[in-house]
């Protein structure tokens, strides 16, 4: 194995909108976005526990998450520093907001220029959007390689990297040299749980914002005294760039028009389970050639 | 110029559905705004897929065929594509939502700074009217998002090519009656491509024969994760072969490890519309419905009489699927002969 790397995964927070219970449903039908509770992107732990099997490999290797969201999106880099990051950075400025998935990759490019990792590992797509977009646009604007569906990484040896693809009906192992983008699938093994020793160690972690707002006493520990817990801030002043690529203006595509769905009621006729229903049924349906 | 371009990807040496069914939809977009619509077709020894192109309304088949191309990686067909958009600068650039689409579409609208949108479920042409301007013949881009609890109309104003992705099986696939008469462009592969774009390197390849076909089943009956178990998935796989139908599965199913992911069906499974879809132990929540909602007649069995798919079923029948099914079984071998 190589030298010690540098990792970035990049990690989103998003609303968990595959539990859209009925405490997330308003009256109307639609969903309350606000009710969903707001989870780690499940692709990106995946990323995450590839990176983490690295650093096990390799030792002395430096994951640090990269998220772009708001000030709760820090638990995003607390969770993953749990499991075993080493750190992590909160994009955050108010220039970004209102971003699709072109000016969100340029934020985040800019960010990756300023870390200069040898690997970045994404999770494929998040569950909010479902695009798997804003991984290979990042690796465009870095002018890096990708490796997309990932589900394992083979070797890393000479500054090349192996990995095994998960495609629709088969797998494709490749090599590729670093730096390089890679983003990872749901079939790759699930991340392993947080870590005691971590857990206590990256308890108090925060952001200079997050400590400002605090009650008083809220932490034993000033950030000044332990620079590990400081998570920081980066904002269009610290990742530079043009201004215009960020945020609404920087996107392309807009939004025209949002449906909320509504399950329409058709005429549906409910039936028993009774033999006789059943009977009636299939009945029905062969005298109408739906089935034969 | 200005046309709409047409990835058309292929697997093992034939095109694939998604490109085609992609190429049907453009012609009607293409009528919409009087323009003519091209191919771009990638590969090694792909020349002779030209003329199943024009049977479906391709104007010009742009070519890059060449042993380096042999199969798909991302640097030097982004390389290639990108290349193109920017010399024929078209108004709508389409690829399919798979593994390769997902790749490359993203990468090209990074380069060309154009907007992309994944996984649309309906394209149409409309106008447009922001604070500023007004745009005529846009390129509507609609798509569930948000797990698919709101659909989204999205629109590129400003930017070209406005490109989009699509899902194999939302869109119909109809050849011509009579194809065009059209013609290949050859792409000069080696004054595009830098050695750096032939850095990532294809070391094993083992891609099965597709073996499920869902997608062009006539009867369908799918199980969620109400059907319990992988054991209790027999039931369906035998009320589906007296049917002489196929099984198909919702997310929560293929999740909980119950069948195979290629059977799964909604918004990031495979879009159906068989003429009989029976659902068991479905819950219906829309990320499925959205890829099952155009069957032409749907039976829901749940126990749960507030399940949300008995509201879009025709027959909703509310009970355990574990002695339905049975006793449908039971019932259509005395009925049919």
């Amino acid at each position: 194995m190589d030298k010690k790397l540098k990792i970035v995964v990049l990690a989103k927070q998003v609303p968990d909108t595959r539990n859209v219970g009925k405490d997330a449903m308003k009256e109307d039908g639609t969903v309350n976005r606000a009710a969903l509770p707001a989870i780690f992107n499940p692709e990106d732990m995946n990323a995450l526990e590839q990176a983490l099997r690295i650093k096990d490999l390799i030792p002395g290797t430096e994951i640090q998450l990269l998220t772009m969201g708001p000030g709760r999106a820090a638990d995003v880099i607390r969770e993953g520093m749990f499991r075993g990051a080493d750190g992590g950075i909160l994009l955050t400025d108010r220039k970004f907001a209102g971003a699709d998935t072109l000016a969100t990759s340029y934020a985040l490019a800019q960010a990756i220029k300023k870390i200069n990792p040898d690997l970045i590992i994404a999770g494929r797509q998040a569950i909010d959007g479902d695009t798997a977009q804003v991984g290979p646009q990042v690796a465009e604007k870095l002018d890096l390689p990708q490796i997309t569906y990932a589900e394992e990484v083979l070797g890393l040896e000479n500054g090349r990297i192996t990995i095994r693809r998960r495609l629709e009906r088969g797998v494709e192992v490749v090599a590729s040299p670093l730096p390089v983008l890679v983003t990872v699938t749901a079939s790759a093994a699930p991340c392993r749980p947080r870590n005691a020793k971590q857990l206590m160690k990256y308890k108090h972690a925060r952001t200079l914002s997050e400590d400002q707002q605090a009650e008083p006493n809220t932490y034993a520990v000033a950030l000044d005294q332990r620079e590990y817990l400081r998570i920081p801030e980066w904002g269009y002043a610290e990742i530079g760039g043009e201004e215009n690529g960020y945020g609404l203006a920087g996107s392309p595509t807009k939004v025209k028009k949002i449906e909320n769905i509504i399950l329409q009621a058709k005429e549906s006729k409910v039936l028993s389970g009774s033999d006789e229903d059943i009977n009636g049924l299939i009945q029905e349906l062969i005298a109408s050639h739906t089935i034969g | 110029m200005n046309n709409i371009i047409v990835y058309c990807e292929t697997d093992n040496g034939k095109l694939c559905d998604v490109s085609l069914e992609l190429m049907t939809k453009a012609r009607d977009l293409a009528a919409a705004l009087s323009c003519d619509i091209e191919a771009l077709l990638i590969g090694h020894n792909v020349k002779s897929l030209a003329d199943e192109l024009y049977q479906y309304g391709a104007k010009v088949v742009h070519l890059a065929d060449d042993p380096k191309l042999e199969f798909f990686r991302t640097l030097p067909y982004a390389a290639i594509t990108i290349a193109l958009f920017r010399q024929e600068q078209p108004q709508i650039a389409l690829f399919g939502a798979t593994s390769v689409g997902r790749d490359l579409a993203p990468r090209v609208s990074s380069a060309l700074h154009s907007g992309l949108t994944a996984d649309c479920t309906c394209l149409e042409i409309g106008d447009h009217k922001d604070k500023e301007k007004e745009y005529k013949n846009l390129l509507y881009q609609i798509r569930p998002a948000f797990g698919g609890n709101i659909i989204a109309t999205i629109v590129n104003p400003e930017c070209r090519p406005q490109m989009a992705t699509v899902r194999e099986g939302v869109m119909k696939k109809e050849a011509l009656a009579t194809p065009v008469a059209g013609s290949i462009q050859p792409i000069e592969v080696n004054n595009i491509l830098k050695d750096t774009d032939l850095a990532v390197e294809i070391i094993e390849r083992h891609i099965e024969e597709r073996k499920i076909d869902i997608k062009g089943a006539q009867i369908i009956v799918a199980g969620g994760f109400g059907v319990g178990s992988k054991e209790n998935f027999q039931l369906l796989f035998d009320l589906a072969k007296v049917l002489g139908g196929e099984v198909g599965a919702s997310r929560a199913a293929v999740d909980a490890g119950f069948i195979d992911h290629a059977r799964q069906i909604g918004q990031t499974g495979v879009t159906v519309r068989p003429k009989l879809f029976i659902s068991c132990g479905i819950s219906g929540q829309i990320q499925h419905t959205a890829g099952m909602d155009q069957s032409a007649m749907i039976i829901s069995i749940n126990n749960d009489p507030d399940a949300p798919i008995h509201k879009i079923a025709d027959y909703a029948i509310v009970g355990d699927l574990n002695e339905i099914i049975p006793k449908m079984i039971k019932s259509y071998k005395q009925n049919s002969k």
